[in-house]
């Protein structure tokens, strides 16, 4: 079955940037295996003949013109920014970013 | 034997015939091209470049809760009419997905991209080589996604992000619709890989601006490449070379000139020899192409596709192009390049030499442009491929990037042609529109550039050189006509350039005799 390793736990939390503690790695690795546990469980209705649904609706195409439509003022889109500089979003310096 | 340059510290490299009698190269290039819709690919916006930050920026760009999505049916047609234009298949059905990962420049954290269903696949571009031989790119995929915002690194270097203490971000870009077209591994190009990793974008750039699908800018990151890299051992039997497996690769991004993209392919094929013939192996990374030094720094450690868990994007549902909208597109295909060059080197009368070069210098479109704005072919093959190129040459700068344009080429030939300036005079009004004076003709007004044909002045000069210059002037009489040369350079030196030196020529000779 799909176990997941506390060392998978581990290298989620990293992508997810989520400071997990030792106890917190150890809860979650138990308690993500019996979520993917039950959601394995539907592989065992869907048989070959059901394609897997990634859309429930089964539209296609739903387009708009390329036409412009007004943006947001600087002002409105910094207003939530918590924090702004020189008219652009003020973030803190990316440690392991290209 | 490191030695720092600009910051960096410069690694060893091997010399370049030197990597090709152990290696064998084998290249991947990813290009992502922006797209000249009007509006942003998954929400109304603008896409005007050079806006002050942050005024083109909605709810859905911005990812902000509850926002949801809607393509922009101009920027499938457009990524339709590529794929269709790179000969490739065009999925009958196809959807989005997210790339997720944690970085600012995406405010949704997440970026909307296709993953494994793109919308154009299994293509081929044939790319003419310098020497007259053609190279078959093979296309993998063309697929859509969306441009992320830009940053600026503030503290240390700027722009840079070594010593950065913050970064600050204009969203402007976030959401503009791309099209990323990736090769299948380029191989069998040996000692010219540089060469074809250009030539191939040059080709491209050609024909994404035939489409109009793009503004091709390369200098504005309107198409930006991604240049992946690996050697392999080079087999003695040429015919086994592909058997041989493919090395650890590396990718250098955002080589975002066709210089650069040559040098780029260039200086990687060194360093990569060099640490091969070290006994180490070569770290799967990103790279850094720094333009100044001409050398690539290491980036991060790759990470695996799985690391950004695609998974179909639930708020848009998936692209399904009829077959006959499909052939409609395909109506509107501009004629393919090889076809597109020989009309114009027929139009253009050059002999294949000329045109050559022309494809050489990357000048076709700028020389296609100068001739649309009245340019004489003859003229704008001479200024393009001449003076200019000798200009940018010497700054390292691409010639459609320098700052001349073909409105002002065109402009400046017919100052010549119509016999206002001669070969001379026009040089110095491009160095005056090169330091943004202005026009040729508003240069050419205020440097008070103008050819005398008033035959007084001229005549006078004439009568005064063969004066001073009675040796000389005798030797003209006696029918050494060459010898009027020396003649010819002091009347022009008499009439502080500003003369017809073919006038001034048949004058000497008429006043002496010779004609």
């Amino acid at each position: 079955m799909s176990a997941i390793s506390r060392d998978d736990v581990a290298h989620l939390a990293m992508l997810a940037r989520i400071d997990l503690s030792d106890a917190e790695l150890d809860k979650m690795s138990g308690e993500l295996a019996i979520i993917l546990e039950s959601v394995a469980r539907v592989s065992e209705v869907a048989t070959d003949d059901v394609p897997p649904t990634s859309h429930p609706l089964p539209m296609t195409n739903v387009n708009r013109p390329d036409v412009v439509r007004p943006s947001l003022t600087a002002e409105a889109v910094l207003a939530a920014a918590p924090a702004s500089e020189q008219q652009r979003f003020s973030v803190p310096r990316i440690l392991d970013g290209d | 034997m490191s030695t720092a340059t600009n910051g960096h510290v410069a690694e060893p490299v091997v010399d370049y015939a030197e990597v090709l009698k152990t290696y064998d190269p084998v290249m991947g290039l990813e290009v992502h091209v922006e797209l000249n819709t009007a509006t942003k690919m998954f929400c109304g916006c603008a896409t005007g470049f050079g806006e002050a930050p942050n005024t083109q920026t909605c709810p859905v760009c911005l990812g902000l809760p509850g926002a949801l999505p809607v393509v922009n049916v101009a920027a499938v047609d457009s990524a339709i009419r590529i794929g269709l234009a790179l000969n490739c298949e065009i999925a009958s059905w196809c959807r989005f997905a997210r790339k997720n990962y944690f970085y600012p420049d995406m405010p949704k954290n997440f970026q909307t991209s296709q993953y494994d269903e793109p919308i154009a696949y299994n293509g081929y571009l044939d790319v003419e080589m310098p020497d007259g031989s053609t190279y078959r790119v093979e296309i993998e995929r063309a697929h859509m996604e969306e441009d992320t915002g830009k940053s600026l690194h503030i503290g240390g270097a700027t722009g840079r992000i070594h010593g950065a203490d913050h970064s600050l971000v204009d969203y402007n870009r976030a959401g503009i619709p791309l099209v990323e077209i990736v090769t299948r591994p380029l191989v069998g190009a040996g000692a010219h890989a540089p060469e074809v990793a250009k030539a191939y974008v040059a080709t491209l750039r050609d024909l994404l601006k035939a489409l109009r699908v793009s503004d091709v800018r390369m200098e504005q990151g309107s198409i930006r490449c991604d240049v992946n890299l690996s050697l392999r051992a080079r087999s003695q039997d040429p015919a086994a070379q592909n058997d041989v497996p493919l090395g650890t690769r590396t990718e250098t991004k955002n080589v975002n000139s066709l210089r650069s993209v040559e040098r780029a392919v260039r200086y990687e094929m060194t360093r990569h020899a060099a640490v091969l013939n070290g006994g180490a192996s070569i770290l799967q990374e990103t790279r850094h192409w720094h333009e100044d030094t001409g050398v690539t720094t290491s980036g991060r450690v790759k990470s695996d596709a799985d690391d950004y868990r695609y998974f179909p994007e639930p708020d848009l549902v998936p692209v399904a192009p009829t077959r006959e909208h499909v052939e409609e597109l395909r109506a509107t295909m501009p004629e393919p390049p090889a076809e597109r060059r020989r009309r114009l080197q027929g139009d253009w009368g050059y002999s294949d030499l000329e045109m050559r070069d022309v494809m050489n210098a990357g000048a076709v479109l700028l020389i296609e442009e100068t001739v649309a704005a009245g340019g004489t072919p003859v003229g704008a093959r001479k200024w393009w491929l001449g003076e200019i190129a000798r200009r940018a040459s010497a700054q390292a700068r691409d010639l459609a990037d320098f700052g001349v344009t073909a409105a002002d080429v065109a402009e400046l030939d017919g100052l010549v042609t119509s016999g206002r300036l001669n070969d001379s005079m026009a040089r110095q009004v491009l160095d005056g529109v090169l330091a943004s004076e202005g026009s040729p003709v508003a240069v050419a007004d205020a440097r008070g550039l103008r050819l005398v044909k008033d035959d007084g002045a001229l005549s006078d000069a004439v009568d005064a050189v063969i004066a001073a210059n009675p040796a000389v002037a005798d030797k003209v009489r006696e029918g050494k006509v060459a010898a009027a040369g020396a003649l010819i350079g002091q009347v022009m030196k008499e009439m502080k350039g500003q003369a017809d030196a073919a006038r001034a020529r048949e004058l000497i000779l008429e006043k002496l005799g010779a004609a």
